[in-house]
Parts: structure tokens; sequence; C-alpha cells
């Protein structure tokens, strides 16, 4: 399986926490939401009774392997770069013919029963195992994302004038006993982007990169973005292209 | 025997398959670890070292602790795992049958930084070891 | 009604390894709900692993171990295709099970 490395990967072989994030990653529940995906996307549902094995996440339709380590990137179909969970959602209402309201009506789980989109992110992140991240970068629109993503990375706003750089804007920062990388630089992008989505052990839930954007925004206490738009994608994208290159490992464990 | 009458050692033992689906309740319900090792009857164990636990040193989380354990005393046929600051103690209990190996990976919940004793029945004789782990408590994110 | 329970067994060396994973919130009875209640205990009590209807591995376990467990355990012998079957009962009665063959 690979070292899982936690937050920072350089932090990380220096780090008191090395070998309990690899125990913790070697013995992770993850399967559990992957099986469960795997259900998901084949299930018929909808106004059109489709099962999802037909969306096209960037490899042509149906194409799994490789499709999380390409995203986010540009969709012609859709004329706007999308992540993940954008473009499900993007499926979920073209292909299965759902309304948006319907499909985002429980986009985040719990500890007792996991969303479709967090059981689908598991399922397909694991089809990328071992492959380096390739988001778009070469279309217009992707270049674009990229410099919005990273224009909201900087950007101070909200009742304490946060910016994610408040939390990941230097090195050697910590939140009690969790590192708080310096995303814009790509050796520390890495490692983060490289195991997400993730079982989080505080939560004993599975969360995703639509999750940790939403909540990124609530802890700097600024309105959550809507789920699969343009910020959230705009950021991903950011993020990662910093991290591209690198092997993905996922879906992993999070304290 | 789960009554929590001391164990002899020369002493007959019930056949371990016919302790299939009972819970040692008070032993499970013991406070401190002495009572705990007690329930199990394994109250006079001799330390060694050739029952090996693997565990990180320091866990970011002690709601999810990783533990690999394994007996080398030959004729290992049980192992059970204590954690000694835990709220209750034992936290289990694994019977070995039939080419079964004692060896068992499992995490497990721990709400300090504690002693896991790993504790080894070997024909009714008993052997531990214990490791230290320190838990630390996580932050936001992540 | 229980959650999801997955297993592996594989056998390299003369050894069957098996991993299982199983949905059990595993809850110790001092944790609060959002409204500040506490809820009660639930969790697995026993586990047992038979290897061709044999029983080899007996569990007890209590709370404390971590909501989700995840075991591996290890028997000697046990050949491709051989059938493995792990179940589990918890404090309210509940059981689930799951079978694999060794791969």
């Amino acid at each position: 399986m690979g070292l899982a490395l936690g937050a920072s990967g350089l932090l990380a072989q220096k780090s008191p926490y090395a070998d309990y994030q690899r125990m913790t990653a070697e013995n992770a529940p993850v399967e559990l939401y992957e099986i469960q995906g795997e259900e998901a996307w084949k299930k018929r549902a909808g106004p059109k009774n489709v099962s999802l094995e037909q969306c096209d996440l960037g490899q042509g339709p149906g194409v799994l392997k490789g499709a999380y380590a390409g995203l986010p990137r540009y969709f012609a179909d859709a004329d706007r770069v999308m992540d993940l969970e954008a473009r499900l959602l993007h499926c979920m209402t073209t292909l299965q013919g759902r309304s948006r309201e319907e499909a985002t009506k429980r986009v985040f789980g719990n500890a007792d029963l996991a969303s479709e989109m967090e059981v689908l992110s598991a399922y397909i992140a694991r089809q990328s195992n071992g492959m380096p991240l390739k988001p778009g970068t070469s279309h217009p629109k992707e270049k674009a994302a990229y410099a919005l993503g990273q224009k909201l990375f900087y950007h101070r706003a909200g009742p304490w004038d946060f910016s994610c750089t408040s939390c990941h804007g230097e090195e050697g920062k910590r939140i009690r006993m969790s590192e708080l990388p310096p995303l814009a630089k790509p050796e520390y992008a890495r490692p983060v982007m490289a195991t997400w989505p993730a079982y989080r052990v505080s939560t004993s839930s599975f969360v995703t990169l639509q999750w940790r954007m939403n909540d990124c925004y609530r802890q700097m206490r600024m309105p959550e973005p809507n789920f699969g738009s343009e910020v959230p994608a705009a950021l991903l994208t950011f993020l990662t292209v910093n991290a591209a290159g690198e092997t993905y490992r996922g879906p992993a464990i999070k304290r | 025997m789960l009554a929590g009458a001391g164990v002899v050692a020369a002493g007959l033992l019930a056949p371990l398959h016919a302790l299939a689906a009972t819970w040692n309740k008070e032993a499970f319900g013991a406070k401190s670890a002495a009572d705990a090792l007690k329930g199990i009857g394994a109250a006079d164990s001799a330390p060694s070292q050739d029952i090996v636990i693997e565990a990180p040193e320091i866990a970011e989380n002690g709601a999810v602790v990783p533990i690999e354990i394994t007996s080398n005393v030959p004729g290992t046929r049980s192992l059970a795992v204590v954690v000694e600051k835990n709220p209750f103690p034992l936290v289990a209990k694994f019977d070995f049958q039939e080419g079964a190996l004692p060896y068992v990976k499992v995490n497990v919940k721990m709400g300090e930084t504690s002693d896991v004793r790993v504790v080894a029945d070997a024909g009714g004789k008993h052997y531990s070891a214990s490791k230290n782990i320190k838990i630390t408590i996580g932050g936001c994110g992540g | 009604m229980a959650g999801p329970m997955k297993m592996r067994a594989t056998s390299q060396g003369g050894v069957t390894e098996i991993r299982v994973l199983m949905t059990h919130p595993m809850e110790t009875g001092q944790r609060k709900d959002p409204e500040g209640k506490l809820v009660p205990v639930h969790f697995i009590q026993n586990v047992t692993v038979k290897l061709n209807g044999k029983t080899v591995v007996d569990g007890q376990i209590s709370q404390a171990v971590s909501r989700n467990p995840v075991f591996t355990f290890r028997v000697k012998g046990g050949a491709k295709g051989d059938k493995v079957e792990v179940s589990w009962v918890d404090n309210h009665g509940d059981t689930n099970q799951t079978e694999a063959a060794v791969a």
C-alpha cells in the first residue's frame, strides 16, 4: 500500500506520528466505503432510471481507472472546470435526470451513514491509487480556475479577516497537534492532495475534498460554498496543480 | 472457569470451544488492570520477551490506536489485551484453536497515555509483556 | 440492518491471513449526543472466525475496540478456495456475518 503520510510529507519524516499514520493507514476501515461506493455507482436512480456507469469522469464514459487522478479538469459538455464531486453531480442531473435539489440533499454524511457522494468518492478514488496526480492545466478555463483558486487562497474576508493562508500560509504552524502545511508550496501540497478523500478517525466518518473546502470556510466564519460550484472547483484546481506529479495513495485515513 | 475462580496451572481447563459466544462480564467490567487480569485467570503472569507488541509510541488520536500482537511462547492458545489506564482495562481476549496462530491486529481506544499489556495463556500458564503508548489530542482540520 | 462487513482471506507461505472490516458504532456509553444526552453502550462482544466450518478464533471484545473495527487474524494452513466465515454478536443480540473463499 505504500506510505500514506499525513499532513506533510517532509514534516512526517521527522514527525513523531509517522508510525501512527502508517499503522492506521494499514488498518483503516476505508474499504467499507469503497464497497458501498461501487454499489452506488451501479445503482439505477432518477427519472431516467439509469446507473452512473456511463458517467464520463474525464477518461471516457465509465472509465474509472485514473479518473480521480486527472481531476479537476475542463469538461466541454458543461463548459467548465469540475472536480470529482461537481462532476458526479453533473452526471446525476444529466444522466440520471435527478434534480440538483434531490442529489445534493445530503452530500455530507456522518458516522452512522455515509453520503452517496462520499462512498462514490471512495470507490472512484481507489481506482487512481498508485497513479500520478495530473489535473488539467492546458485549457484556458483550467488556467483561469487555477488563477481564481490562487486568488481565493490569499483573499482575506469574513469577520476574522481570514484567508486560507491564515492557517496554511507558513511553515511550522500547527493547531494543537495537527500540522498546518503551507499549501501553496508543492512540497507541502503533494502529500495532502495524495491522501484525500479519507476516513476521519475523530468523527468516524468518510470525508471528501468538497467537505474539507466547506469546513475551512466554516472555520473561517465565512459562508460555505455551494456544493460543486466554481469556488471549490477553483481552489481544488489550485491545490491539485500544486501537487501535480505526486503519486496518489488514497483513499486514506486521517486523524 | 469464567466465574473468576483462579486458574490452576496444572488443573483441568474447559475446552476452549465451549467458550464460544460467552462474554466474560466480570473481567470486562473490572475497573482496575489487576482485577481484569484476575477475571481472566491471569493474576500471576511472568514477563516474557516472546510476546511482541507492535504499536506506535505516540498516537495522535486515542480513538484509534492500532496494535499488532503476536506470541512466540510455544503453545499459546489465547491473547488478552489490557489497557491499564482505561476505565475498563480489559479490551479483548482471543482464543485460538485448530491451527489459528496467536496473532491479531486490532484498533483500540485509549483514554490517555498508558501501558498496554498483552497476556498470553500457554497451557494454562500466563506470560505478559507491555508497551507504553502516548496519546495526544489532535487539532481541527485534516 | 447491520452495516456492511467485508473480509478478505489470502494464503501465502502456508499461512492464511484474514482481514475483516466491520461497521459498528462501538459506543462506550460515555459519549454525549448533540443534545448532551449519553449515548448508551452498544458494541460487539463476540467475534468468531471459522475455517471450513471449524472455529479457529473466538474473540471476546469490549467497547474499547475502535468504532468500525478492523481485525487481522492468521491461521496455519488454509488452501485456496477454503471457506472462511467471520461473524459477530453485539450486546443487543444483533449479529452479522460474512464469508469468503481463501484467495
